[in-house]
């Protein structure tokens, strides 16, 4: 199969959630078939950038991809998509599972009519039809990963997104970069209408979604004030303050410190959840921080089967006290 | 001002999910239902708009006929009209839903702005929004943290975060924008809101199923690893047991 990879980038290079992608791509296409990237970029691709960038992708086993002039306006980018698949002959269309992956993927979907589906991290190729419709079997994320779905996408060129923290990626070095090939993407009216006008400013303080040290508060805190020590103790910790929805719908916290399917999925080291029940959409936010530890006044709250350790007892008094002793060691 | 907002009927799943033995649903015999978080915000911007712009706005579901409790509850935070696609047996792909709702729209008219929920809670499959927009040739923006529209110029602006940056993106009205948990904190029902939303009429309507090319197989539960937490004690006595796991995982030196 010829598989046709949208390729995310910033500064630091390409993003890991497409590299990611490529594991996929690369399973979907066989041993037979190629990948074929795809890069967006604000401006023309040159040095220094397209070093590392076709260095990257050499590893990932893709040997060429085209490059777009372009900022990010969603439709122009399904749009060159569009083309070059077309071009191609593309079988398959693949993006990572991101913000952007999966409007690019939706506008692709809408642009042509054909089905998209988001979030999968499996598949294997199904029977073809007497029609020459190509069917694959798609494993893909509901619920934010907390149920799984095996479906049956069938089209002419499937697309689909790859949820791409399910998908181990796997490396296939080309040994040689990339070859970047310039693609002049033929627009039509109004595609480029709808484009981000985008702010360089980034957040003070220690993100949510990097934090190496996640201490979350969930209703059990039981007031406002109740987050001061949560927000001592991240800070002692060098991590952030999460929350669960309980907190935010309140008003307690703001909706930007929200962990799980409505709001940010956070990667740490230690996840601690104070006072939380541990809903699997909470849980869909925080699955897979390395360490979990759970403070809860209910031993048997469903968090305790996904904690790894757990106190028995009120944040209230437990955390104060834990300030404490951290405080004395120092 | 005209708004439409689409909300879907979603089971309210707490700390675990039953399915049922034939693998093709949730078991809902012991639970309630519920919009996604998305919608909810979604609901409350559009009432909000038509406070500060006078209009109305039509809530709109695509499945069972026990979703009028979803139109119902919208109306109790300030919907006025209610529409009910009503489905049987087959379930509808996002392609089926969004034709739906187009041919739904398109009989209705006179609408300025479409919202929908970024992503629907249960499938998760980030489109049907986008789909509507490109059938009725619309313009629309996701994901959307922060809307602001200006009927006079009738023009929106819609922001969101990405990767830390912020992102605007100007639209011409009537367009069609998707929303996320956070843009606002939607309020709670006041009783003559309920009271209206006993009365509400709910206009019904059977649209056509088609085949979408996507169709569901089996659902299953992901292969989590389930644990039993290590209790270190209870209370403050836990403390320095505490200390202990943090020194051990690196994290106090
Ligand atoms: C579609 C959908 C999406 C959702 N998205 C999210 C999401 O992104 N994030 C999210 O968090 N939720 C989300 N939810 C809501 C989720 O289902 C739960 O309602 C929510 O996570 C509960 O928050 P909580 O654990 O703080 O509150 P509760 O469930 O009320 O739990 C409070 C816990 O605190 C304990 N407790 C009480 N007092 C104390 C004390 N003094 N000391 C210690 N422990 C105490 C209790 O034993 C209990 O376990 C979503 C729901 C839906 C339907
Ligand atoms: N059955 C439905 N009825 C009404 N609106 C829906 C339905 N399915 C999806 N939507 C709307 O489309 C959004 C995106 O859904 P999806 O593309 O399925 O993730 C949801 O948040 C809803 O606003």
């Amino acid at each position: 199969m010829r598989v046709l990879l949208t390729i995310e980038h910033d500064v630091d290079g390409v993003l890991d959630s497409s590299l990611r992608a490529a594991t996929l791509a690369r399973e979907l296409s066989g041993s037979e078939g190629e990948v074929v990237g795809c890069l967006f970029a604000r401006g023309p691709v040159a040095e220094p950038v397209a070093e590392p960038v076709a260095a990257a992708l050499g590893e990932q086993g893709i040997s060429r991809c085209f490059t777009v002039e372009l900022p990010y306006a969603p439709v122009a980018w399904a749009r060159s998509l569009a083309a070059i698949g077309a071009e191609l002959g593309a079988d398959a269309v693949v993006a990572a599972a991101t913000d952007r992956g999966n409007e690019v993927m939706a506008h692709l979907g809408a642009i042509t009519g054909y089905p998209m589906a988001a979030n999968c991290f499996a598949c294997e190729e199904g029977e073809t039809a007497a029609t020459g419709v190509m069917s694959l079997l798609v494993t893909r994320q509901r619920w934010a990963g907390s149920l799984v779905e095996s479906a049956n996408l069938a089209a002419d060129r499937l697309l689909l997104t790859v949820a791409t923290d399910a998908v181990q990626p796997v490396p296939s070095d080309l040994g040689r970069p990339a070859e970047l090939v310039v693609f002049d993407p033929p627009l039509e009216e109004g595609d480029a209408d709808i484009v981000a006008i985008e702010s360089q400013e980034e957040s003070g303080g220690v993100s949510l979604a990097s934090a190496r040290v996640v201490v979350s508060g969930g209703r059990g805190v039981g007031s406002p004030e109740g987050f001061a020590v949560l927000e001592e103790l991240a800070s002692l910790l060098g991590g952030a303050v999460g929350v669960s929805r309980a907190v935010t719908s309140l008003g307690w916290r703001p909706h930007s410190e929200q962990v799980g399917q409505t709001g940010t999925r956070v990667t740490p080291d230690l996840y601690m959840a104070c006072g939380i029940s541990g809903a699997i959409q909470h849980l869909a936010g925080c699955q897979s921080a390395k360490t979990m530890i759970a403070i809860n006044t209910d031993g048997d709250a469903p968090i305790m089967t996904r904690a790894d350790y757990a106190v028995i007892g009120d944040v209230g008094e437990v955390l104060p006290a834990l300030v404490e002793a951290i405080k004395a060691r120092s | 001002m005209e708004v439409i907002v689409c909300v879907k009927r979603v089971p309210m799943v707490g700390g675990r999910i039953v399915l049922t033995p034939d693998g093709q649903r949730i078991d809902t015999k012991l639970l309630g239902f519920t919009v996604s978080p998305h919608e909810e915000c979604a609901v409350e911007e559009a009432v909000r708009l038509v406070e500060a712009n006078g209009g109305a706005v039509t809530v709109l579901t695509l499945g069972p006929p026990e979703a009028e409790e979803q139109l119902r509850d919208a109306v109790a935070l300030g919907a006025s009209k209610c529409v009910l696609l009503e489905t049987g047996e087959r379930e509808f792909g996002p392609i089926a839903t969004a034709e739906a709702i187009v041919a739904a729209v398109r009989e209705r008219g006179g609408y300025d702005l479409l919202l929908f929920g970024n992503e629907a809670a249960d499938t998760g499959d980030f489109q049907v929004g986008i789909r509507v927009a490109h059938m009725l040739g619309l313009p629309v923006a996701t994901g959307i943290k922060s809307l602001e529209v200006d009927p006079g110029s009738r023009r929106a602006k819609a922001r969101r975060q990405y990767r830390g940056a912020e992102e605007l993106f100007e639209l011409p009205l009537p367009a069609v924008v998707t929303v996320k948990e956070g843009i606002n904190l939607p309020r709670y029902p006041s009783l003559p809101g309920r009271i209206r939303a006993k009365k509400a009429a709910v206009e019904t309507s059977t649209p056509v199923w088609r085949d979408d090319g996507l169709s569901k197989r089996e659902l299953s539960l992901p292969e989590v690893e389930r644990r039993h937490a290590e209790v270190l004690g209870q209370g403050k006595e836990a403390v320095p047991a505490l200390v202990s796991v943090l020194e051990s995982i690196g994290l106090l030196t």
